[in-house]
């Protein structure tokens, strides 16, 4: 009919020999978009009020991504946020720890008691199941929800895509994208999130860099335990009044080392596997907003704080249960977990660690949020029958974990070092590793992301502990 | 999923005797819808605030452009009419040089929206504007969500939509979707250009070049002629004048043509194919 009148073939060729006779015009159009949209505009928009407050948003850019104030603003804010989320952290821990581990714990035990459970009931469910999520409520429920809604208030004022200019030119001289900043950024709430955001990088080499380098963004499951074991070890290193500056500079430090490695291994990863192009885009840094300090709390308890934490508790029950069994299973008089922890012993040693940390990694894979209620509970448990009783775990604040971890697993400055670098240099956890197979669809690419934080983190520790007992310092 | 919230704007009624149309965000919920909306914007000017306030989704709202990698969906009803939202990738243009621009423009164009809706930043409009041009070249049934008014009026901005409106030929609604402010006008503009009591005639660009605009008529009258019924012409023919490989093709192929007779509902595969 009438459609086969014309065929499109010959719409083609005409507009290809069209095209020939018009010449370039996209940037006279292009242009004419521009001169409507401003004359429109400048029709539209009055400005009774003048500019002022624009005038603050630019006078505070000059400051916030300035080449000699960006980095130290940067990294002056985030210090103040750990600051006040260590300082803040401490007490309400020790509320809680009073409240879950001796009262509710006690609690449970003499209902069991009264219940005339079996021993190895109650031990299942109260020592092993229970106690697991005690510890994860305790140790991290506290500086979640001081750092995650501080964390949301800077995202929604809109200093994240400062931080993205600012990290812009290091990303480009590293060969990889500088949206990478953002990706990286998010890392700092969750990898596996990190992972999924570097879709906005177009450029699969870049993309590539950026999901295997995310890892090395410290995430919501290693903040806590950063913020513990520096306030326990490092804390403890200067007088009182200064302690929480010193865990603070501490977790900074881990913290600045990420990004370090981060660019680090972009740099070699854009030289070696992953060589091309570094591509350019731009990136628009919107207005600031004053944040919504009411549903900034609301969203980062609902969306942040709780479903971690959830997803922590829910990981730690079974934990607890394998921890327990671990501990009361024996083979030839030995427990399966002394068994375990006797096997990599050596290699903990080695790296500067300990076999109960290196158990605790293996048993945490599915939630990093999990390693030190794993490891404590562990420590307690081959220290001696006086440590598996209830009477140790009462009041466990941050100085009851010290006295457990120091008194009975014999840790030392070193092994605190070393244990902040391997929870920053480690595998990711499983989630993200099934993210990170699903973002690439290569099992190559998905055991480079596993296998390189891995080895840096056995090269790291190593070579710190063989230092520091080399000049006899542990 | 499948929530359905109960949360229930009421909307000012046009008269006391009539029945108040209320919106329902009905979240994500399988089924059967009447209206398609396509949601387009600059990054950051919070399109994925008015999306949640359609909606009733919580989609991860934070102030960084480039936030939302995914396009997400959802429905909401208003007017005893169900309407399916599709949240598309921020962009600064639809000329499809990185893949989130030529995600939203093949929904545009493709997808054929009932309406698209162009989210528009209140305090930069200058820049905004010029999206909103290039939507209005591939369809007519667009609908301005002036957003962040509530932030220009912090700026000391007068922004006149009426006055907007009157420029740009479609309808434009002033919002400010943090505090929920001026949805509900919203969804009323969107339920009037997708029923078709109201069509928009937008203003477009005026091509000044006399041979690019005797080029423009040829094939414009070629491609009604093939392709009769295609709301787009003038644009096509602008694509192909410049050389554009994507459109080229689907002039080529005749999925031009499938594009102008496909029923709603099976135009939505060929989206998932644009994306894989």
């Amino acid at each position: 009919m009438s459609e086969e009148a014309v065929n499109p073939q010959k719409i083609i060729a005409d507009a290809k020999a069209l095209r020939e006779e018009v010449g370039d015009f996209h940037d006279g159009f292009v242009e004419s978009v521009y001169t409507q949209a401003a004359h429109i505009a400048d029709e539209v928009v009055a400005r009774p009020g003048e500019q002022h407050h624009f005038d603050f948003d630019r006078s505070l850019d000059r400051v916030l991504t300035s080449r000699t104030w960006g980095f130290p603003v940067m990294i002056l804010l985030l210090g103040i946020v750990l600051w006040l989320t260590i300082s803040g952290a401490n007490i309400p821990s020790g509320w809680l720890a009073t409240l879950l581990l001796d009262w509710v714990y006690n609690g449970l035990h003499s209902i069991m008691a009264a219940l005339s459970a079996p021993l190895w009931l109650s031990g299942f469910l109260v020592d092993g199941v229970y106690l697991a999520l005690a510890w994860v409520v305790s140790v991290m429920l506290p500086p979640m929800a001081i750092f995650f809604p501080l964390f949301t208030l800077l995202e929604d004022f809109g200093y994240l895509p400062r931080i993205a200019f600012n990290l812009d030119r290091a990303f480009a001289k590293a060969g990889a994208h500088g949206k990478q900043a953002l990706t990286m950024t998010m890392g700092f709430g969750c990898n596996a999130a990190g992972v999924v955001a570097t879709r906005v990088i177009d450029s699969p080499r870049e993309r590539l860099i950026a999901i295997i380098t995310n890892n090395f963004s410290l995430c919501n499951g290693r903040w806590p335990t950063q913020i513990l074991i520096a306030t326990i070890f490092i804390g403890a290193l200067v007088p009182v009044t200064w302690s929480a500056t010193a865990s603070m500079l501490a977790v900074l430090f881990v913290a600045v080392l990420g990004v370090f490695v981060t660019f680090a291994a972009s740099w070699g990863l854009s030289r070696t596997l992953l060589k091309g192009e570094t591509s350019t885009f731009s990136l628009e840094l919107p207005p600031y907003r004053p944040p919504r300090i009411l549903q900034t709390l609301y969203t980062s308890v609902i969306d942040r704080t709780l479903i971690v934490l959830w997803r922590a508790a829910v990981m730690a029950a079974p934990a607890g249960a394998i921890i327990w069994l671990l501990g009361n299973v024996h083979i030839g008089g030995v427990s399966l977990a002394a068994h375990l922890v006797g096997f990599l012993n050596p290699l903990g040693w080695f790296i500067g660690l300990n076999g109960v940390i290196l158990v605790a990694y293996i048993v945490a894979i599915p939630a990093n949020e999990i390693v030190i209620p794993t490891v404590l509970m562990l420590t307690m448990m081959l220290g001696g029958a006086a440590g598996a009783q209830a009477g140790v775990m009462v009041d466990a604040g941050t100085h009851e974990t010290a006295s457990v971890l120091v008194g009975i697993g014999g840790w030392t400055l070193l092994t605190g070092i070393n244990l902040m670098l391997f929870s920053l240099l480690h595998n990711p956890c499983s989630t993200t590793i099934m993210t990170i197979y699903q973002e690439t669809k290569s099992l190559k690419w998905t055991i480079v992301a596993v296998a390189l934080p891995l080895v840096l983190g056995f090269v790291t520790t190593a070579t710190i502990a063989w230092v520091a007992r080399a000049l006899g310092l542990a | 999923m499948g929530r359905t919230t109960e949360n229930i704007h009421e909307l000012p009624a046009a008269c006391r005797s009539c029945p108040v149309p209320q919106l329902t965000q009905l979240g994500i919920k399988a089924g059967k819808w009447d209206y398609i909306v396509a949601l387009a914007g600059n990054p950051n000017t919070g399109k994925s605030t008015v999306f949640n306030a359609l909606t009733g989704l919580r989609q991860h709202t934070g102030n960084w452009p480039g936030k939302t990698v995914t396009r997400a969906e959802g429905l909401f009803r208003y007017d005893e009419k169900t309407f399916r939202l599709v949240d598309l990738p921020g962009t600064y243009s639809l000329l499809a040089t990185s893949e989130d621009e030529e995600i939203a423009r093949d929904f545009i164009l493709f997808g054929q929206p009932d309406v698209t809706v162009v989210v528009v930043d209140a305090t930069r409009l200058e820049r905004n504007l010029n999206l909103v041009f290039q939507v209005m070249e591939i369809t007519d049934r667009v609908v301005v969500c002036l957003n962040l008014m509530d932030e220009a009026e912090r700026h000391g901005l007068d922004v006149n939509h009426r006055a907007l409106a009157r420029e740009l030929g479609v309808p434009v609604v002033p919002t400010s979707a943090r505090s929920n402010e001026g949805i509900a006008d919203l969804v009323q503009a969107i339920e009037e250009v997708a029923s078709g009591e109201r069509s928009p005639r937008p203003n477009r660009i005026a091509i000044d070049d006399a041979k690019l605009g005797q080029a423009v008529g040829r094939l414009v009258e070629q491609l009604a002629a093939a392709f009769p019924g295609l709301p787009s012409a003038r644009w096509v023919a602008l694509r192909l004048l410049d050389g554009d490989t994507r459109i080229t093709k689907a002039v080529q192929t005749g999925e031009l043509r499938d594009l102008v007779n496909a029923q709603r509902i099976s135009t939505l595969p060929t989206l998932e194919v644009a994306r894989a």
